[in-house]
């Protein structure tokens, strides 16, 4: 009896060994097997594209004869060409004076929501959230409408009240840029208000407390306690809006309607790109476009995200 | 009197704080009241100057002439379509691969998983155009299914998933399965899936919207009237020849509304989504 015992008790253990083993294999072929469909998905859609699209950059090539090798040419003739560097300055002054007041105001809005003697806190939010909801088409052709070069359009109307001239909202150089900018601020003011928002409430109760015990004011408060704490989120919110800046598409197109694709004053990089390839079948000089666009956006999104948090640290300093 | 004057100038700054988030609703709902405005006015009312700005009784014969520019219905139809059937894909691949980065371990999941993350950084623009191709040897140009294939790449829900699985899928339970001869996937249909509906809810809402108001994909993939989603069917609006304001203002309000009123129902999971699906 005292031999079988020790027997029966190894034996459970192989047993359990195995089948843990053959368990952890399970697992291993499961893992693999649910992650598979994502990256069937990413090779064909993903990756396949942006790397085909790095090789289109150096081909000539209209859709349809085959391509030939062409060196470095289409980066000398997009990086040549003066219609690009203006989409680039238009999608620049674009991107600063409709991105930067939304995080300005996106901080604003989110303190003065998280005031605990706020009622009415949920309209507040809801109604600055909700443009955020509405689709871009939908929002830019409502500031079509809002500001078009009519003279009775509403924008020349305000403008008309303070003894202003009309401006040529459609087709004058900052006509076209202040319109978009007003749009894309409309937009995303409420989202990055709701993400900060959310950062302020992590923020923990007692530093207030003790600050105010310390004698700090409110706007004290919101300079050396709110915003050094939301660093993270600001960084956030300044690399998003980076790169949704540098891809702007959708609000230029559709506000200019059928003059967006002729005409240069809000003529943007993307859509630069998209010109080059389904206006004029140039697919090479688009790919090429492409690749410089990513160059741009980490070099922005790394720039911005860089001087993000140094400030934020100077001002964590003093 | 200390106290006296304190509350005072609490309460002249609670006026301002007021004063201020109304101005900033008021800014957020003006287009929105406008649009209405604009939607039940003829055309002929944008000329008048100063500006009309009460709504008027043509809501109904804008929206006919808007029927008579565009299939209205059958692109609403076609968005929804599209909307519904990545959200679902997009729900399925998620979870299942949030369900193995997890809860399994396998040799390179952190490379798999780090991957992941880089693809995040690929800005759409730079796939476009050997996409364009893709779908168009695929015989998928100017499809629906043409449109949907390329939203079904999304990694941010990956990440959230496996976030929300970590956390919410006790492991005790899949070992209890697994003695009881769960196969993995009958785990992942029985315990995982109805544990994680409230993430399923905060992924939905954000690829359902974003889906909803894509427009550079959509507008490059779609020719032929008869597929256009309510996006490209809006853009043509303002393409005629004589822009009738009256008219387009009517397309957007009845293909905004729907969505509008959704947003009112549901506001909190909406906006939760955004944080969950931002921040985390």
């Amino acid at each position: 009896m005292d031999h079988v015992k020790p027997t029966i008790g190894t034996n459970k253990v192989t047993i359990r060994k195995k089948r843990y083993r053959s368990e952890a294999k399970k697992d291993m072929i499961s893992g693999y097997l649910y992650i598979a469909p994502f990256f069937i998905i990413f090779a064909l859609i993903g990756l396949y594209p942006a790397l085909f699209s790095i090789y289109l950059g150096f081909q000539k090539w209209n859709g349809l004869s085959p391509m030939t090798f062409v060196g470095l040419s289409n980066f000398k003739m997009v990086l040549t060409d003066p219609l690009f560097w203006k989409s680039v300055y238009n999608t620049i002054i674009i991107g600063m004076m409709g991105t930067a007041p939304q995080l300005v105001f996106g901080i604003i809005f989110a303190y003065l929501l998280n005031q605990a003697f706020l009622k009415f806190k949920n309209f507040f939010r809801v109604t600055i959230f909700m443009p955020y909801i509405t689709s871009m088409v939908a929002i830019a052709l409502i500031f079509s409408v809002l500001f078009s070069d009519h003279e009775s359009s509403l924008a020349n109307y305000v403008l008309s009240l303070a003894g202003l001239d009309p401006v040529h909202w459609g087709s004058s150089e900052w006509g076209t840029k202040i319109a978009i900018s007003i749009m894309v601020f409309w937009r995303w003011v409420g989202y990055n208000t709701i993400i900060y928002l959310a950062g302020i409430q992590s923020i923990p109760n007692d530093l207030y407390e003790a600050a105010t015990i310390d004698g700090a004011n409110k706007f004290q408060q919101l300079i050396h306690i709110t915003m050094p704490m939301l660093k993270p989120f600001i960084i956030l919110t300044v690399f998003t809006s980076t790169v949704g800046a540098m891809q702007l598409f959708s609000e230029p197109t559709v506000f200019l309607g059928t003059s967006a694709f002729t005409r240069d004053e809000a003529m943007t990089i993307v859509m630069y790109l998209y010109r080059d390839a389904f206006k004029l079948q140039s697919f090479g000089t688009a790919s090429a476009t492409a690749i410089i666009l990513l160059v741009l956006i980490s070099a922005f999104a790394a720039i911005n995200t860089f001087l993000t948090s140094g400030m934020a640290r100077k001002r964590r300093g003093d | 009197m200390n106290t006296v004057e304190k509350t005072k100038k609490l309460s002249l700054g609670r006026v301002f704080v007021y004063l201020f988030l109304s101005l900033a609703a008021l800014f957020s709902m003006f287009p929105f009241y406008w649009m209405f405005v604009m939607a039940t006015r003829p055309s002929s009312a944008y000329n008048s100057i100063p500006p009309i700005i009460t709504p008027g009784s043509l809501l109904v014969e804008n929206f006919k002439k808007v029927l008579n520019q565009i299939d209205f219905f059958h692109s609403m139809w076609n968005s929804f379509v599209v909307c519904a059937v990545v959200t679902v894909v997009v729900l399925f691949i998620s979870s299942l691969a949030g369900f193995a980065f997890a809860k399994f371990q396998f040799r390179g999941k952190k490379f798999f998983f780090t991957a992941i993350l880089l693809t995040m950084i690929i800005p759409p623009q730079l796939g476009l155009i050997p996409q364009y191709f893709l779908i168009s040897k695929a015989g998928l140009l100017d499809t629906l299914p043409g449109v949907m294939m390329l939203f079904f790449l999304n990694p941010l829900g990956i990440f959230l998933m496996r976030q929300y699985i970590s956390e919410a899928v006790p492991d005790e339970l899949m070992e209890a399965a697994k003695l009881d001869g769960c196969s993995n996937f009958r785990i992942y249909r029985k315990i995982v899936l109805p544990i994680i509906l409230p993430a399923f809810a905060t992924l939905g809402i954000i690829v359902f919207t974003a889906v909803w108001g894509e427009f550079l994909w959509q507008f490059t993939v779609l020719r032929d009237p008869e597929h256009y989603t309510i996006q490209v069917a809006l853009a043509q609006l303002s393409n005629t020849r004589n822009v009738d304001f009256g008219m387009i203002m009517s397309g957007v309000f009845w293909a905004t509304v729907p969505l509008l009123v959704i947003f009112l129902l549901f506001n909190r999971l909406f906006i939760s989504s955004i944080t969950e699906g931002s921040v985390k």
